[in-house]
């Protein structure tokens, strides 16, 4: 069986965030990281991917030729990787990346896609449903169990009051929650083994998308104005000397919840 | 150039429209001329009143999905109709699990993008639409581009619903096209979590916890605080993924949006996905030992205190009171 996942490099969420001053869309020049959300993803592919001839491919788009998320996914245990990195891409919105994500996971014969709810930069979570309509498959979103059963996907998918038990024929695109499975550190010799596992890199031409189709150019969303948000603000701090309970108990009398 | 007509994605709960549904209804009132809702499953001439009550003239019903992941039949539905000439300015579609794979689907059989994490519109020539970023400390103000009606994925509470006295919208059968391999995904079984007291997402009161209460065990402080102030229990991701509350505690971006009159974080550091999911509370009180959190850049009342001392004496508290 094969499977992708597709992980997401990103800017370190720990670092402040900030927009690009002419788009007004997300700073992405600086060095990139695995999406803590795909992490999820890898490790759930390579526990359904654990028998012989199994194999898990990342598929990533990102710009400058990034691999060190990359790296951090193989070192967990991936076989190979798909990047795709070209100038055009500058500025595509979620359906321009599905585009671009859709036609390398074409090339990888996947049986199983996986990717996460959502992205932690990004966060418009319909990245995958629009990757498994471009392909044709089925979708299932907010995993959070995943099984194979021969050639069917059996899921526990999140519900507003609890799960459902969904089960759909493969080739499928899974979207797999956080906390799903425990993602395993890189072993020192997993480190030592991601250098030299295969990256194949990949431009707009090679896949045989029309450049216009994606990036700034087919991109069909703008910004046009980035504000600041009325400050709550005006709270009052204290700390508790013992009378913390009772302050609250105060403030909750005064505003008659109690 | 005006905006004529909006549709609504209409989702049913408890045999009645949910709240995010008379949400959106409102809001699109207040921005177009006509308002028409969609709608699944077997239940629909049903729901037609209260759509009506709150502003859809029209209905479209794509009928019972027999067990399939409604995001495909209900995309090829919508798709089907504008296919046919009807064509709507804006799409508005609440942001739940169905109404996100909806909106994934029906992106790309329109091949229009989508904007996401919406939490207000601004009517002008064209839509323009509101998000927030950076944990809700600034605005983003987007518009679509190019030909064709806009999808917008809005957050719940974003808008306050309010019936207009409609009469009941009228119901027009739009079946699903045959979806071919991309349909296949099927309920098998649902289950549903027991609860006991208010909605998390209706009730006046919210006691949430986090990472700080130290583990699962200490969730039961939240759970009785929550009891006593007949409000309901609440819980930042963090120890959802952890395991030790269900997925439907879960208040922030990937989870339920809350407005109570009171929020009580307790052990919750603050990151900007809470902070998207509770900033819109009416008051909110937050007790954590560290003074930096940044929960207390919200507060109203903020305790710079351990909740293991904190929270039992104020059960007590609250016992002794009533
Ligand atoms: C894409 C994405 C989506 C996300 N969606 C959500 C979401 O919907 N909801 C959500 O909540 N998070 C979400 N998160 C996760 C979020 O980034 C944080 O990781 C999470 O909210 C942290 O939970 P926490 O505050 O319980 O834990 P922590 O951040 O670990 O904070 C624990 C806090 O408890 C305090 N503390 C410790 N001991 C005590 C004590 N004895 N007494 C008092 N205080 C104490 C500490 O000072 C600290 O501030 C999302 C993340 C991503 C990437
Ligand atoms: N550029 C990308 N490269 C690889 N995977 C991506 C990319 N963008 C989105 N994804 C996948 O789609 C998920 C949802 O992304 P988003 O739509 O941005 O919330 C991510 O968590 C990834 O798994």
């Amino acid at each position: 069986m094969n499977v992708v996942v597709c992980v997401k490099q990103i800017p370190d969420p720990a670092a402040p965030a900030s927009l690009d001053p002419g788009t007004k869309t997300l700073d992405r020049s600086g060095k990139l990281i695995l999406d803590d959300s795909d992490s999820y993803g890898v490790e759930m592919a390579l526990q359904l991917a654990s028998g012989e001839g199994d194999e898990v491919t990342l598929v990533s788009m990102a710009p400058n030729g990034e691999t060190s998320g990359l790296r951090t996914a193989l070192a967990m245990g991936a076989a190979r990787a798909i990047l795709v990195s070209d100038e055009a891409l500058a500025g595509s919105d979620a359906l321009g990346t599905a585009k671009v994500l859709a036609a390398a996971i074409q090339r990888a014969q996947a049986d199983l896609v996986l990717t996460a709810t959502e992205s932690t930069d990004g966060y418009t979570g319909t990245t995958p449903v629009q990757v498994a309509e471009l392909l044709g498959w089925p979708s299932v979103t907010f995993a959070k169990k995943v099984t194979i059963d021969g050639s069917t996907v059996k899921v526990e998918r999140q519900t507003e009051a609890g799960y459902d038990d969904v089960e759909s024929p493969l080739p499928a695109v899974v979207t797999v929650t956080a906390g799903v499975v425990e993602p395993r550190y890189p072993s020192f010799k997993g480190i030592m083994a991601a250098k030299s596992k295969p990256v194949d890199n990949v431009t707009v031409a090679d896949l045989g998308i029309d450049a216009s189709q994606v990036g700034a150019a087919g991109a069909r969303q703008v910004i046009t104005e980035v504000t600041p948000a009325e400050a709550r603000g005006g709270g009052e701090i204290v700390v508790d000397d013992g009378d913390g309970a009772s302050r609250i108990a105060d403030f909750l009398e005064q505003l008659k919840v109690v | 150039m005006a905006i004529d007509k909006i549709w609504v994605l209409a989702e049913e709960r408890e045999s009645g429209p949910t709240p995010i549904t008379l949400e959106l209804l409102t809001e699109a009132r207040t921005v177009a001329t006509t308002v028409e809702a969609v709608a699944w499953g077997t239940n629909t001439a049903a729901l037609a009143a209260t759509l009506g009550e709150y502003g859809a003239t029209t209905v479209y019903d794509v009928g019972d999905v027999q067990g399939a992941l409604p995001g495909v039949p209900v995309a090829g539905a919508v798709a089907a109709l504008i296919a046919g000439g009807n064509v709507p300015d804006a799409i508005l579609v609440p942001a739940t699990y169905d109404g996100r794979d909806f909106a994934g689907r029906l992106s790309v059989k329109l091949d229009r993008p989508v904007l996401t994490n919406v939490t207000g519109l601004v009517a002008g020539d064209s839509l323009s639409s509101q998000h927030p970023v950076f944990g809700g400390s600034h605005i983003v103000t987007a518009q679509f581009t190019g030909p064709g009606p806009g999808i917008f994925v809005i957050r719940a509470k974003s808008f306050a619903a309010e019936p207009a006295g409609g009469s009941p919208a009228q119901v027009v059968a739009a079946p699903a096209p045959a979806a071919g391999s991309a349909s296949g995904a099927r309920i098998l079984q649902k289950h549903e979590e027991a609860r006991t007291g208010p909605k998390l997402d209706e009730a006046s009161v919210v006691v949430s916890g986090g990472r700080g209460l130290g583990g699962a065990e200490h969730y039961s402080l939240i759970e009785e605080l929550a009891g006593l102030l007949h409000g309901a229990a609440g819980a930042s991701r963090a120890i959802v993924d952890a395991g030790w509350v269900p997925y439907s505690h879960q208040v922030g971006q990937t989870g339920k949006t809350v407005k109570p009159t009171v929020y009580l974080a307790c052990g919750i550091s603050g990151a900007t996905q809470h902070l998207v999911g509770m900033k819109g509370s009416k008051n909110i009180v937050a007790v954590n030992k560290d003074q930096d959190a940044p929960i207390f850049s919200v507060a109203d009342l903020g305790i710079v205190g351990d909740v293991h001392k904190v929270l039992p004496a104020l059960i007590e508290e609250l016992k002794a009171r009533s």
